[in-house]
């Protein structure tokens, strides 16, 4: 039973299938962990990568996102009491975003539920979920095991991305449309072709698609990939640019934007899916899923704080800032989970929690940033207009076919 | 302060144990004239550093430093009098079938390690220890404060309570119940709920059972295993460490400290009695029969050994003596302190790996550490005991000759009487084979490497530290014994019948480990009785 | 009040167990139209009165009356409903295997017996049953609210807070200081601070883990002796209902009756209803549906939840809860059919035919408890025994008996199982018995036993124990069942609870049955 290769003490974090690819165009050395994974940060330039992402096609290695297969009799009804989503209506082929709370109607993660078949799902999520997967499925007839290691993912984002995949051959990729997946072979001249599963999702809120295979079919996709795209500007991208593009998106990060329930050590430090901005992903509904009579309650109540994104004022990111109802700062209203200078949109933005009588478009707030002229720290008071999110969603997105860039 | 001779002080502490010492330090950098005395010739109580064998240093009774509150160290600028604290790299223990469960500083290898033994049980220890952080978060503040009495209409136990009460509220629901819940189960179903492998129960359960007369199946024990993960190191809440140089180290330090401040410390100087007129303590005498003056006495011994062996009996209500009697401080562990000649191996542990440079234990299931408990429960020490044993040598050389290595091995359980009597030099010896072959069975060279073993019984313990039966705790962590209740109810605000005599021992609030936190606040209560006021939002 | 909403019932009641028609009657007297669904052909639930061999009959599990409270005897004119008692004032032996038995009661003879054997003991029992009388007189009043709920904004949860707290107070500093401080402690640490007989320590250790699942070293069984002896309000009587315990139960279903209540047995209810996330009635195992406005379910926590309801209407963190509530049973029943009442050497008429602690000490009982710990029974198992003809010659053929004897500790997983280790376990129980009537064994003529798995079985109870749930001190109070189904409120709205599963918990007590029936009226008012 107790079996392990690899000497965890000596090497704590696994490698992914693309593990020897990335290492090999990684001019700076820059790994994260993630999920037990080795994880590039930066391969060069954060700027070059980012914009990879919103000008051609970037590679992002997926593969430590955490994912489960479920299935059984009860798999549905199962994910239909975890989830807060209907997911009656996802058939097989198509891909539904959800979030699930625990029994006090707070978030515990997002992530991405495949219908694979009648009975049959995959869940994808960014943090271990087997412990709260578990207590859920006490009653239910239904199988769930991680598979995380048995796939290799990447994902491929970009407005040139249906382009660069269908010059890798796979035909009919056009046809795709937001949330649905396929299994699309890759044909390989020296050898059987590879059969990928395709979904058009993605966290850069750009035309783009996740790719799903087998561990040994890493590297010949990688390659493939590379190889026709080296002409076209496709760059493999660390974690750091994905952020920049996520946050243009307006999508959350675990650990980042919310603490999850399953992790809180504080009391009042979790955050529910409508105090997210998530409500549209709650079906009241659907019938009874963990979670719902708090979060009715809530919705009856009004949320106490909300996520709204900000536009600041001046080029500096609003990095960790607080935010004051007025310039003199006496008042504080929220605070900031993530902010960059979007160089596509060309404003400083920010997503931030605040109290929600501040959560009206347009109400402006105050936040207070520290900024470093050479070592001489200023603090300034700009004001943060509340704005509509996303910052950016290009009609691409959506587009099937996508246009031929 | 103080005019008087050169026996007449403003306080005396009997006991040169960590919490005497911590009292003591208070006392003088509140200004006071400060006798510390010490039985034995050698200051430390339970937290020494004891040459024993030909070069060989040993912590001989206590041998982790985890619970010293960070803000007495601080305040008291131990670093700046020699102590330093190590953490430990790792932790694991060994199993009957050749496998173990290792526990490594990184959360990647430590959460790997347990998926090896189960996938569910590495994801369940994240929720477990994150239940665990939310006590500790909860019980941390009230470790540094005086427990209200729960009887009393005196505002000053009246805002405790408040301020009890508010902690406790500030929860919200859910968690207060989890805290209820928790605070009364026992250890062996509080970790059902978490858990499906025995041997990750097995190795949590460790904790819940050092140094008590409880099984990990008695209501209570889970507090007992929060007890001893309550501390921190530099932040990392729950962290175990070395002190280097050994325990001593830190009442070395503590000393030290003292000196500064201007206190002065005896050794050798054994009280006979705590001198008491008209209800008020005001001296004491040596065994010697040399009397020392002042106003205020503390005593650094365990709740029994003060009232019943150290004030006469006559100045104390009947009543009084009756709950000190009935106070529960049962020996029910024993030590080895082994001098080896070079590193054991322990085949069960891959190479490199650096889980020995840490708590290493000898079980296997819940089950095997409940039969242990039976045993004691018999009056005899367990066949198969609960092992914690630690090479701290491998991270602090300065204890042995090179190349060398001290192994402190910490036993539950064994008991202070066995059922046919007192304890024989031949069934110590054979108290001490039990452990050996236990630690053999998991290390073939272990026994050829052993060049000196110092075997102690509770009864021994009792006999050089003082504790009354050897209770590391100085009185059963149980919820009769804790909080409000420690060491009697009504006396649990360091104070006693007798005006001036205050106690500063382990068996008050928040009980014992190498904490220093009775001392701390008995010292705060003496300060506000004196008018020297105290810490403000720290009821005295 | 007629049925809301065109309904026939106001109110279904799963289960009619003593809690269930208690529950039942309150609320019929209160005007509402309720039926009660009993799975099994009789009443009663565990307390029912079963022949175990032709013509002997014997209660099933509980066989004396020692909790419930006079005012539900009188609101319910249980006496008028056909309760008769055949026995009061029953006294209590401990039984010595040297034959110098010692009766225990606060009756002057008693105390003279126990003073002439030890008289530190004596003067000590006296003041423990005073403070115990306190202390049980000051909780007694806890047993009849609803346990407050933390942390709400709901004034009559900070009042239930404060009364609670009030009448602590009340105790007086001394027994209050000695009440926190006892509360939490072992039984075992407890005797051996007052008293010194070990046959006098047994017999108090039995009283305080009967029925549950640890041993007198465990800590806050202190708590279950106090708690018994505040829900029997200081010492109440043992008394032995004419026709065992069923006929309690009989009188209980004839007071929801005349009270306006239905009461169908052989109805299995297999599902609760569900309705825009409210129970809305129950589906029986024929097939059929009855609606209701509410549905109160006196089923163990475990079956009532996971079973009738499902998880799927319920959330996974409570469903998880729900799971580790502590439910096994350790308690066995054992019924001997007797040719001829058996000799016990040393027991006058009136002891015998009253209660029997087969218990000489504390470590006794602890070494019982040892085995039971991983699985295994003790080859010296505590005993509570009766003999139940003696007073009641109805549960016999002419000249014949019943010995009734309640068993700790009985595993619920056995080792090697109950069906392979069922006769012995029954053989070591007749011979520990011997032991005190060396005729015994040949009066037998035929005998049942009755473990965990088979209370399970015979009455529905999810891990076959006695109180549904551990009665330990985090499964207490406001504890009790589960956070999250306190309140005898199910998460889901219009479902109740009002089993031994919920404050105050088990013993024939009816006291979960009224402080739900109060609960849903009010919710309603």
């Amino acid at each position: 039973m107790l079996t392990e290769s690899q000497p965890h003490f000596r090497q704590p974090l696994l490698r992914t299938p693309f593990h020897e690819r990335a290492r090999s165009l990684s001019q700076l050395d820059s790994f994260i962990p993630w999920s037990g994974y080795t994880s590039v940060d930066v391969f060069t330039s954060v700027e070059q990568e980012y914009f990879a992402i919103r000008n051609a096609s970037s590679l992002y290695d997926l593969t430590p996102m955490v994912k489960y297969r479920i299935s059984g009799t009860d798999a549905l009804r199962f994910l239909n009491r975890l989830t807060t989503r209907d997911l009656s209506k996802l058939a097989p082929g198509r891909v539904a975003y959800t979030v699930w709370c625990n029994d006090e109607g707070q978030l515990i993660d997002d992530g991405t539920v495949f219908c694979l078949a009648a009975g049959d799902y995959r869940l994808c999520t960014a943090e271990w979920q087997l412990d709260w997967l578990r207590a859920s499925a006490i009653g239910f007839d239904v199988e769930i095991r991680e598979v995380t290691d048995e796939i290799a993912a990447l994902a491929v984002q970009g407005p040139t991305s249906c382009k660069l995949l269908k010059s890798i051959g796979l035909a009919g990729i056009e046809r795709l449309k937001p949330f649905e997946h396929a299994t699309l072979a890759m044909p390989r001249t020296s050898a059987a072709p590879i059969a990928l599963q395709v979904s058009r999702t993605g966290f850069t809120g750009d035309l783009g698609y996740e790719l799903w295979m087998s561990p040994t079919d890493a590297e010949p996709v990688w390659d493939a990939l590379m190889e026709v795209g080296s002409t076209r500007g496709v760059r493999a991208i660390g974690s750091r640019a994905l952020n920049m593009a996520r946050i243009e998106a307006g999508f959350l990060l675990p650990r980042v934007d919310f603490v999850s329930a399953a992790h809180t050590l504080l009391p009042g430090t979790e955050r529910s899916p409508l105090e997210l901005g998530l409500g549209w992903l709650v079906d009241f509904g659907k019938g009874h899923f963990t979670g719902r009579r708090a979060l009715l309650a809530e919705k009856a109540r009004g949320p106490r704080r909300q996520l709204v994104g900000l536009d600041v004022a001046g080029q500096k990111p609003a990095h960790a800032a607080l935010l004051y109802t007025s310039r003199s700062g006496t008042r504080q209203a929220g605070s900031v989970t993530s902010a960059i200078w979007s160089p596509t949109c060309k404003r400083n933005i920010a997503l931030a929690i605040v109290d929600a009588v501040h959560a009206t478009t347009g109400a402006t707030l105050w936040a207070d940033i520290y900024l470093n002229r050479e070592l001489v720290w200023e603090r300034r008071m700009v004001p943060a207009r509340v704005v509509e999110r996303p910052f950016y969603a290009p009609a691409r997105r959506r587009a099937t076919p996508p246009a031929d860039f | 302060m103080n005019g008087g001779g050169a026996n007449r002080f403003d306080a005396i502490v009997v006991g040169a144990g960590h919490n005497g010492l911590v009292n003591a330090c208070y006392l003088a950098r509140a200004g006071l004239k400060v006798q510390v005395l010490e039985r034995n010739p050698y200051i430390g109580g339970a937290a020494v550093s004891r040459r024993l064998y030909d070069g060989f240093t040993y912590s001989n009774c206590s041998y982790v430093c985890s619970l010293l509150r960070t803000e007495i160290m601080r305040e008291l600028e131990l670093p700046r009098f020699g102590l330093q604290i190590i953490p430990y790299e790792g932790g694991c223990t060994l199993m009957s079938n050749g496998e173990h469960l290792a526990i490594y500083d990184n959360h990647d290898a430590l959460r790997r390690e347990f998926a090896r033994h189960s996938r569910h049980d590495a994801e369940a220890y994240e929720r477990y220890v994150r239940d665990m952080l939310r006590h500790c978060r909860f019980i941390k503040p009230l470790l540094l404060r005086t427990p209200p009495d729960p009887t009393s209409f005196r505002p000053r136990d009246l805002q405790e309570l408040l301020f009890l009460g508010k902690q406790f509220h500030k929860l919200g629901e859910t968690r207060m119940y989890d805290t209820l819940r928790f605070f009364t189960m026992s250890c062996a179903d509080m970790l059902e709920e978490y858990f499906e492998r025995e041997i990750v129960k097995a190795h949590l359960a460790g904790s819940s059972i050092i140094g008590t007369a409880l099984g990990p199946r008695s209501p209570g024990s889970a507090y007992v295993l929060l007890h001893h993960y309550m501390g921190s190191i530099d932040g990392a809440v729950g962290a175990w460490g070395f002190a280097r140089g050994g325990m001593g180290a830190i009442t070395q330090a503590l000393a030290a400290s003292f000196t500064a401040s201007g206190g002065a410390v005896r050794t050798g100087a054994p009280v006979a009695q705590i001198l008491t007129r008209n209800g008020r303590a005001h001296g004491v005498v040596l065994q010697s029969g040399e009397e020392l003056q002042a106003p205020i006495v503390v005593s650094n011994l365990d709740v029994k050994r003060t009232f019943l062996q150290t004030v006469a009996a006559q100045e104390l209500p009947a009543e009084f003596l009756e709950q000190v009697r009935r106070f529960k401080i049962r020996g029910s562990s024993g030590k080895l302190n082994i001098a080896l000649d070079g590193l054991p191996h322990f085949p069960a542990i891959p190479q490199g790996s650096p889980c020995t440079r840490g708590d290493m234990h000898v079980t296997d299931t819940l089950e095997m550490i409940e039969r242990a408990y039976d045993d004691w429960k018999e009056g005899r020490w367990s066949r198969a005991p609960y092992i914690d044993m630690l090479i701290p040598t491998q991270i602090d050389p300065s204890m042995v000759p090179d190349g060398k290595h001290y192994m402190s091995v910490f036993v539950q359980y064994c008991p202070y009487r066995l059922a046919e009597g007192e304890w024989s030099a031949a069934q110590r010896q054979a108290f001490g084979e039990t452990v050996i072959d236990t630690i053999a069975r998991h290390s073939p060279d272990f026994r050829s490497l052993i060049l000196h073993a110092e075997i102690r019984t509770p009864q021994d313990i009792e006999n050089e530290v003082g504790l009354t039966e050897g209770n590391i705790f100085q009185g059963e962590l149980t919820f009769d014994q804790l909080f409000f209740n420690r060491p009697l109810p009504g006396y649990a605000q360091y104070r006693s019948p007798l005006g001036g005599l205050y106690l500063c021992g382990s068996s008050n609030h928040p009980g014992g480990g190498v904490m220093g936190a009775p001392g701390a606040n008995c010292a705060r209560a003496i300060l506000r009785d004196t008018g020297r006021g105290a810490d403000p939002g720290r009821l005295s | 009040m007629s049925a809301a909403g065109g309904l026939r019932y106001d109110s279904l009641v799963i289960g009619g167990g003593h809690n269930g028609l208690v529950c039942a009657a309150y609320l019929a007297r209160s005007g509402r139209r309720v039926l009660v669904l009993e799975a099994a052909s009789q009443v009663g639930g565990a307390a029912v009165t079963r022949e175990f061999a032709p013509g002997f009959r014997v209660s099933a599990c509980a066989h004396l009356l020692h909790l419930m409270p006079p005012s539900i005897v009188r609101e319910l004119s249980l006496d008028r409903q056909g309760l008769e008692l055949a026995a009061t004032d029953l006294p209590t032996t401990a039984l010595d295997p040297e034959g110098e038995h010692l009766s225990l009661s606060l009756a002057t003879d008693a105390v003279r017996a126990l003073r002439s054997r030890c008289a530190a003991d004596a003067a000590a029992y006296e003041e423990w049953q005073s403070l115990v009388a306190r202390i049980a007189a000051a909780l007694h009043p806890v047993l009849n609210i609803t346990p407050p709920r933390l942390g709400t904004e709901d004034w009559r949860d900070r009042m239930a807070l404060l009364g609670v707290g009030w009448r602590l107070r009340r105790l007086g500093r001394r027994d209050l200081r000695e009440l926190l401080r006892i509360g939490g402690m072992c039984v075992h640490d407890l005797l051996e601070d007052r008293f010194r007989l070990p046959l006098l320590k047994g017999a108090l250790a039995l009283d305080a883990v009967l029925g549950t699942n640890y041993g007198p070293r465990s800590p806050g069984t202190v708590l279950s002796l106090l708690y018994r002896a505040a829900a029997a309000h200081g010492g109440g009587s043992f008394v032995q209902p004419a026709g065992g315990l069923g006929s309690l139960s009989e009188a209980l279903a004839r007071a929801a009756v005349a009270a306006g209540a239905e009461v169908r047995t052989g109805s299995i209810v297999e599902r609760i209803l569900v309705s825009d996330d409210r129970a809305a009635g129950v589906r029986l195992a024929s097939g059929e549906t009855i609606s209701a406005a509410t549905v109160i379910s006196s089923a163990d926590p475990k079956t009532t939840f996971l079973r009738l309801l499902g998880c799927e209407h319920l959330d996974a963190g409570f469903v998880r809860r729900v799971t580790q509530l502590r439910s096994r049973g350790l308690t066995a029943k054992l019924h001997l059919a007797l040719a001829r009442l058996p000799e016990f050497p040393g027991l006058d008429a009136a002891a015998l035919g009253g209660r029997l602690l087969i218990a000489p000490s504390a470590d006794y009982i602890e070494r019982a408890y040892n085995y039971a710990k991983y699985d295994e029974f003790s080859s010296a198992p505590v005993l509570e025994v009766t003999l139940p003809t003696l007073a009641d010659a109805a549960l016999a053929p002419e000249g014949r008996h019943v010995l009734s004897a309640i068993v700790q500790y009985a595993p619920y997983t056995l080792a090697g199982g109950w069906s392979a280790q069922r006769q012995r376990f029954t053989e070591l129980l007749i011979d520990t018995l011997a032991r005190y009537s060396p005729d015994l064994r040949e009066c037998v003529t035929a005998s049942e036993l009755l473990a965990p798995p088979d209370i399970e079985r015979e009455f529905r109870i999810s891990g076959g124990h006695w109180h549904h749930a551990e009665l330990a001190l985090d499964q207490f109070f406001m504890l009790r069942p589960v956070p999250g189904a306190t309140q005898y409120r199910a998460p889901l709205a219009g479902l109740f609870l009002c089993g031994a599963g919920c404050h105050p918990g088990g013993g024939v007590m009816g006291l979960a049955g009224r402080n739900a029936a109060q609960a849903l009226i009010r919710e309603a008012a």
